[in-house]
């Protein structure tokens, strides 16, 4: 027996291949497209649109901000859960991968409709803001499902003994100990969250909220090379986001999943 | 910072309470902080999950006026509520079905321990981005690809296959189905390749021992093992189509009759608005998903089985 793959493997991966490769390099040559020829002018142009910074940055704090309040919210959670009540696991876990069931365009609309201006503030409901809790929501299968692994993959009762006959208290605890060990999972989720929340479309656009994803659309309506610009850079920084998850996983101790979801 | 609490560890249990007096006593298993850890995401999934979710499903039996009603929910089953869900739910179904065919086509022969050994890295890194890749990016990625003037559009033109004279568009069904499976394919990819393997070679071996020719042992052993992981993976892709809104929006501009889009014409601040209508169709998908996981939960119970003998 040789170590030969079949025929029909081959035709197979070649089809995959196509499928990922042949809109993307299409997409390329479209971004290039000029009156005669080929050139960056339509990045250029992108480049230049202040409209462009200002939103990718207002993508970019959003994001930061979803990152933030997730791992804050997640790894104490995850923690109390594996250290002191395995009991609650199957609610937290139900919780987190109920957004699942609960796409975004009804998430959406659900917030809209309970944080409306008779019961939230204003500086709340005027601002990007509003997204972040939806978002974080969003969040948590990614966040639940890395973490989940990292602290499955370490000796959660040890190193929290270890650390409190040591005369560590719980901030220090968390801090410098368990943080540490769980830095992978951590890590990996909250490039998930980044490449979430860098794209997301459907909540900023309905709650009529200017974002990275709702300028694509709007470059879209009007302008078509651009906008297959814009495409390439935010398949880029898909990219950045599922390399750095690449990367994090490959360091010694990893216990990084492979976090798959949409 | 751990060198001055070292040399308390060296005397007697009591000094070590002097020096850090705010430190946990015996029974660490059960600390306050068991609660004070977990109870941020209580409240955050209860106060942006939960109570939004069922101010929905009570929005969906109100009126603007606070009256009790069902007419929003009879109304999902007439039109043009009625044939949205239909093509929602056929659009969703093609996908999971075809995606999931060709990714664990795709999956198989990357894994199959003949295939050269950069392919499987190369194909779960490659699944990962597109699986992420979606929304309205997707959406142009294909318009710069298939449509009308798309770069395979103008070569399928050039080798004498005229797409959109045969009938095709990019911005109706099958243009919705071709480019869900961007997303579907690896995302199939990723989940099924655990259970693949799970498959052991021994298996084969023993099959092929017991004179099966390859057709006899996929249709004895190897398939059935992965029937449940394929049938939750599928329903996996069906409930990600099912409640994809931003590449659908941006592909047709809104033209096409799906739920998602119909809930969003429906909130959103114009004319045609009725948000309580929208309400009950957001109800109505929350239904369907739920059923769809329902089953994926029953199915991977069974897929486990195998995964954990042969992991």
């Amino acid at each position: 027996m040789t170590r030969r793959m079949p025929r029909s493997g081959w035709v197979w991966l070649g089809i995959g291949a196509a499928y990922f490769f042949i809109p993307l390099a299409a997409t390329l040559e479209f971004s290039l497209k000029e009156a005669s020829g080929y050139g960056f002018s339509s990045y250029r142009q992108i480049l230049e649109d202040p409209e462009f910074r200002d939103l990718l940055w207002v993508s970019f704090k959003l994001s930061v901000e979803t990152i933030v309040l997730s791992v804050l919210i997640m790894v104490p959670g995850v923690y109390c859960v594996h250290l002191s009540y395995p009991r609650v696991r199957p609610v937290v876990e139900f919780l987190s991968v109920l957004p699942f069931v609960v796409p975004p365009i009804i998430l959406v609309i659900g917030l809209l409709d309970f944080y409306n201006v008779d019961r939230a503030p204003r500086w709340f409901i005027e601002n990007p803001w509003f997204l972040v809790p939806g978002y974080v929501v969003l969040s948590f299968p990614f966040m639940f499902r890395a973490l989940d692994v990292s602290f499955r993959s370490i000796d959660v009762h040890t190193l929290t003994e270890a650390s409190h006959s040591l005369g560590a208290g719980w901030t220090t605890t968390l801090l410098r100990v368990i943080l540490p060990n769980i830095a992978a999972g951590a890590l990996a989720g909250a490039f998930l969250t980044f490449a979430l929340v860098m794209g997301e479309f459907t909540m900023a656009h309905i709650a009529l909220f200017n974002t990275f994803p709702t300028y694509i659309n709007y470059i879209g309506q009007t302008q078509a090379n651009p906008a297959a610009a814009l495409t390439i850079i935010s398949f880029g920084l898909t990219w950045l986001a599922l390399l750095g998850i690449l990367l994090v996983g490959r360091r010694p101790g990893r216990g990084v999943a492979p976090v798959a979801g949409r | 910072m751990g060198r001055g609490r070292g040399v308390s560890l060296a005397t007697s249990a009591e000094s070590i309470d002097v020096v850090r007096p705010a430190a946990p006593r015996a029974g660490r298993r059960r600390l306050p902080l068991g609660w004070v850890g977990i109870a941020p995401f209580f409240v955050w999934a209860i106060a942006f999950l939960l109570i939004p979710a069922v101010a929905l499903l009570v929005g969906a039996f109100r009126t603007d006026d606070g009256i009790w009603t069902t007419k929003f929910v009879s109304a999902i089953f007439h039109e043009p509520y009625r044939s949205a869900y239909i093509t929602s739910i056929k659009i969703s179904l093609y996908t999971a079905v075809l995606g999931g065919t060709l990714g664990i086509l795709i999956a198989y022969a990357a894994i199959s321990p003949k295939a050269p050994r950069f392919i499987r890295p190369a194909m779960t890194t490659f699944s990962g981005v597109a699986a992420n890749f979606g929304g309205v990016p997707l959406a142009f990625a294909f318009i710069a690809t298939l449509g009308t003037v798309g770069a395979a559009t103008r070569w399928l033109d050039k080798v004498g296959i005229d797409l959109y004279g045969h009938g095709f568009t990019l911005f109706g069904f099958w243009g919705i189905v071709v480019t869900y499976l961007y997303f579907q394919i690896p995302l199939m990819i990723l989940i099924i390749a655990p259970a693949i393997d799970g498959l052991r070679e021994e298996w084969r071996e023993a099959a092929s021992n017991l004179g099966a020719s390859s057709w006899q042992y996929w249709r004895r052993v190897g398939l059935p093992i992965l029937f449940p992981s394929i049938l939750g993976a599928m329903l996996l892709l069906f409930g990600s189509a099912f409640a994809a809104y931003a590449t659908a929006y941006a592909l047709t501009s809104g033209h096409i009759e799906l739920t998602p889009l119909q809930i969003g014409e429906l909130i959103g601040g114009n004319v045609l608005s009725d948000p309580h209508q929208g309400y009950a169709l957001a109800v109505g998908m929350v239904i369907v998903i739920s059923v769809t996981m329902a089953f994926y939960f029953v199915l991977e119970r069974r897929a486990s089985r195998w995964r954990r003998r042969a992991s």
